[in-house]
């Protein structure tokens, strides 16, 4: 591949510069974010002094309130200031292009730039267009990737398993159009977990899948067998009116976690949604209220590892 | 003018010559090959030593911008960069704004052209109005004012009946049919070759099938009609099958690909380059593979440019967002160059399919170089590198996935009606 | 002792440790700098026989080195499991140089709470101060090389020792 550049994640000495993909990071950076958010967790001291003075700009131009949330209180634990834009709401509708809404944020002195939005490649694309010393983390790009979510799952799962050489892990539903499934599955390869299913209908299933290192499984009771980890992935109502199922009832029945389904793995499986949940779609609620579900533990592992990515980028120059 | 160009390697793929002669032009025409005609002085020589002597090239598609879409070129700037590729003959398709499918539209975009006396530009007319699928054209009118053959661009049908219509109202007349084999919905919203890497990018993507179910439906409608169809920008593998078997079984079909899907394979998106933007997309290995073999072979009829020029604003926005094209009526010598070289095609071969074999699809007196016929000349060398930057190319199109890069193959003098009309050092 | 590079560790703990005894009580709190601090923070606990948990501080979120180095690699969690509103505190280092690691701690120390008094006990000073930082116990003031750093190594057994290298830049 003759046009391949460089990656443009990490800067001149391989140190992560932007967040952008979890895919083609190497491994001890990935290990260097956990373990950094080990020590956010549980402290009795919320605030550190590591990001005072610096600025971290929201830039969401798909509205999210659970993920900026956990962006803003990360930053503000690290004593940054903390500017939210909805772009989706001001200069976009008054047709700005991106590049001149990033060039008006950058001319704000911005060091960190939190960006979610709905086209796969815009935060590459805005990383190429940013002055050199600003930061660029992706909040979640259309369905390519949200790296963020990807480390707090890896994050939760270590907490629970501790070991991912001996794992076998599935991922179940809607993969095609999900940024959260890919973030996975390149943290889970480069971590080195020895067997990743992807279980869903063919219509919900990305072309060449299989090339990314998974397995692919169509029947969700074969799927399950004897897995440690379980991720459901939240199906959205759009998916029925494109034709890519017939209804929610018929999806839940066959590719629904309900506690017999759940039954089906090993008795100490953990269960992860990235949320927001759809109850009785996707995921029963006495599952996903039961012991085995990890569903709060991994939005409070999202704070600190939103703020180890944070404190790791803004110290490498 | 009598211009003498001496010294040069003559090549004509039409005739099959490929030696050391001299070419005579007088009055706009070629008077002679190899030997000077009795009582020839030249006013020019030109010393064309260690270069080739072709004819000029023939460009099956060159959007030019014109009418409706000055902003982004002009028929002066992309007109300049046509012969500074060498290319002296050129068809424009008809999604300009609005669409060509009006005589007197096309009498005035033919009459520009004309004035800048630079190359001949053949307009493919709108196969329906306004490109909408609906109404038929005036098709004989369009042709009368100048247009060649007739196509929708990329726009689709409003349904197959008006298609099967359309085909045989053209093929009363036997005017040729260019089609972009694209079923639409099976493209809908697609924006990256749906493969692994649209796959691990999270891109929408656009399967083979959509080319491929298009490409059946419009051979048996072909067959049926009895209209003479010419597919536009293959892209796929299975897509130079059918058209390889189509013309096993006798049917009159001719076929060309974009000279960068001759090259660059979806692996090129890198890390989202909107430069890779194309439509069709740029397939796996092995289509691309395909596609070459194809040229090779002669299922593929010709090499175009398919010159489409976007501006930075139509660039610089994410992947799925940015406009497809890329900038290349200066990178089609180069690029089939390239193809030459890296799959062992002799020069003359290669040539054939920007100079003659496009001229056959256009069925038009081009892309020779025979005495008593009009003096269309491109004069390169073929060694020469040069590296592709924004001041390098005449186009206002700067987007390509080679900005940066090096490629070799440079235009030293482009003839036209026997008049040089392009040359530099 | 000056002029001797490589001063005994092990020797320095016990004399930290006579130093210190007098003072200690049931209620002082030992907290160690990771992570040569922890180590000596870990002996004086046990062989001051205190009753109140030790503790253990990672000073790294507040350097004052961060936009000039980054954050370190193996950072770790800070704990202290006792509560430091109106205790007596007794920082524990290995190496006291610049001052600037233990300006860090009682920054950190004080987002706790409010201690009645913060000491500082240190194996081994070796000048170079570059803030007003003191250590009311001290193993030994030790003079090194400026272009040399002394670090303290944990080997088989816990046995401590002090080792010197060249200096990071």
């Amino acid at each position: 591949m003759w046009l391949n550049p460089a990656n443009p994640q990490l800067d001149k000495k391989g140190q992560l510069h932007h967040l952008l993909t979890l895919e083609g990071l190497p491994a001890d950076i990935l290990w260097q974010i956990l373990d950094t958010a080990k020590t956010f967790v549980s402290t009795r001291v919320k605030k550190v002094p590591l990001l005072r003075g610096k600025s971290v700009f929201n830039v969401f131009f798909e509205p999210s309130t659970r993920t900026r949330t956990t962006f803003e209180i990360a930053a503000k634990r690290l004593s940054a200031d903390v500017i939210n834009l909805n772009v989706s709401v001001s200069s976009q509708s008054k047709g700005e292009s991106l590049l001149d809404t990033v060039d008006n944020l950058s001319a704000m002195h911005a060091d960190m730039f939190v960006v979610r939005h709905g086209e796969s490649g815009a935060p590459h694309f805005i990383a190429r267009h940013v002055a050199p010393d600003i930061h660029v983390i992706n909040a979640g790009d259309g369905r390519h990737s949200h790296p963020t979510q990807g480390l707090l799952d890896m994050y939760t799962i270590r907490h629970y398993k501790k070991d991912f050489s001996s794992l076998r892990v599935a991922i179940v539903g809607d993969v095609l159009h999900s940024r959260v499934a890919r973030s996975q599955i390149h943290a889970f390869t480069t971590l080195g977990c020895p067997e990743i299913r992807v279980i869903g209908p063919k219509t919900l299933l990305p072309a060449h899948v299989e090339q990314l290192g998974v397995h692919v499984y169509h029947d969700m009771r074969q799927g399950l067998k004897d897995v440690d980890v379980v991720t459901m992935l939240r199906l959205q109502n759009e998916r029925m009116q494109g034709a890519l199922l017939p209804s929610a009832q018929e999806f839940y029945k066959y590719y629904g976690l309900t506690q017999d389904k759940l039954a089906l793995a090993k008795p100490d499986a953990i269960v992860l949604h990235p949320g927001p949940m759809n109850r009785g779609v996707e995921i029963d609620s006495s599952v996903a209220d039961g012991k085995q579900s990890v569903i709060l533990p991994q939005v409070t592992f999202g704070i600190a590892i939103r703020m180890a990515v944070m404190s790791i980028m803004a110290g490498n120059k | 003018m009598k211009i003498h160009i001496k010294g040069g390697r003559l090549i004509d793929p039409r005739s099959g010559v490929d030696a050391k002669k001299d070419v005579y032009i007088a009055a706009g025409r070629i008077v002679s090959i190899g030997d000077a005609p009795s009582g020839y002085t030249a006013n020019r020589v030109i010393d064309a030593t260690g270069l080739v002597v072709c004819p000029g090239l023939v460009d099956l598609a060159a959007r030019l911008r014109e009418p409706g879409f000055e902003y982004l070129a002009t028929l002066e700037s992309e007109m300049e960069a046509a012969i500074a590729g060498g290319i002296t003959s050129l068809a424009c398709p008809p999604d300009t704004d609005p669409p060509l499918d009006e005589p007197g539209l096309v009498e005035m975009l033919k009459h520009r052209a004309q004035n800048l006396n630079q190359a001949r530009v053949y307009p493919v007319g709108a196969l329906t109005q306004s490109l909408k699928g609906e109404r038929l054209t005036e098709m004989a009118e369009l042709v009368d004012a100048g247009c060649v053959a007739f196509s929708q661009a990329d726009a689709p049908f409003a349904d197959s009946l008006i298609f099967y219509h359309a085909l045989q109202y053209a093929a009363t007349f036997g005017f040729p049919v260019w089609l972009r084999p694209q079923d639409p919905a099976l493209a809908r919203h697609g924006v990256a070759h749906d493969g692994p890497v649209a796959t691990r990018c999270g891109l929408q993507g656009v399967p083979v099938c959509a080319e491929t179910v298009a490409l059946s439906t419009m051979l048996i409608l072909a067959r049926e009609t009895g209209a003479r169809v010419h597919f536009a920008r293959i892209s796929s593998a299975e897509g130079v099958e059918l058209v390889r078997r189509a013309k096993r079984d006798g049917l009159p079909v001719t076929c060309d690909i974009a000279i960068h899907h001759a090259h660059l394979t979806e692996m090129d998106i890198g890390y989202f380059d909107s430069n890779c933007r194309l439509d069709p997309p740029l397939r796996s290995q092995r289509d691309r593979d395909a596609l070459r073999a194809g040229l090779a072979d002669g299922t593929v009829d010709a090499a175009c440019s398919d010159h489409t020029p976007v501006d930075d604003d139509g660039k610089h926005l994410p992947f799925a967002e940015a406009e497809p094209g890329a900038t290349g009526l200066e990178l089609l010598l180069p690029l089939t160059l390239k193809w030459a070289e890296e799959s062992g095609t002799g020069l003359s071969a290669a040539l054939a399919r920007i100079t003659s074999q496009p001229a056959r699809v256009l069925d038009v007196d081009a892309g020779h170089l025979t005495p008593g016929h009009a003096a269309d000349v491109c004069i390169f060398d073929a060694e020469r590198p040069w590296r592709v930057t924004p001041d390098s190319l005449k186009s206002q199109g700067k987007n390509t996935p080679y900005i940066g890069h090096e490629v070799k193959g440079k235009v030293r003098h482009t003839l036209v009606d026997g008049q040089i009309v392009y040359e530099t050092r | 002792m000056p002029g001797n590079p490589l001063p005994d560790a092990e020797q320095l703990l016990k004399a930290l440790i006579e130093q210190m005894r007098p003072t200690v009580g049931p209620e002082t709190g030992l907290i160690g700098i990771h992570t040569g601090g922890v180590w000596v923070a870990e002996r004086l606990h046990q062989a001051l026989k205190l009753k109140t948990p030790a503790a253990a501080l990672d000073v790294s979120y507040y350097r004052d080195d961060y936009e000039a180095r980054g954050l370190r690699r193996d950072v770790k969690r800070s704990e202290i499991p006792f509560e430091v509103d109106g205790r007596d505190l007794i920082l524990v280092d290995d190496v006291l140089h610049t001052g600037r690691t233990i300006r860090a701690a009682l920054n950190e120390l004080f987002d706790y709470g409010r201690p009645a008094s913060v000491k500082l006990a240190t194996l081994v000073d070796r000048g170079g101060r570059e803030l007003p930082i003191a250590a009311q116990f001290v193993g030994a003031r030790v003079d090194v090389d400026a272009r040399q750093s002394i670090d303290l190594e944990r080997g088989a057994g816990g046995r401590l020792a002090f080792v010197l290298s060249a200096r990071e830049t």
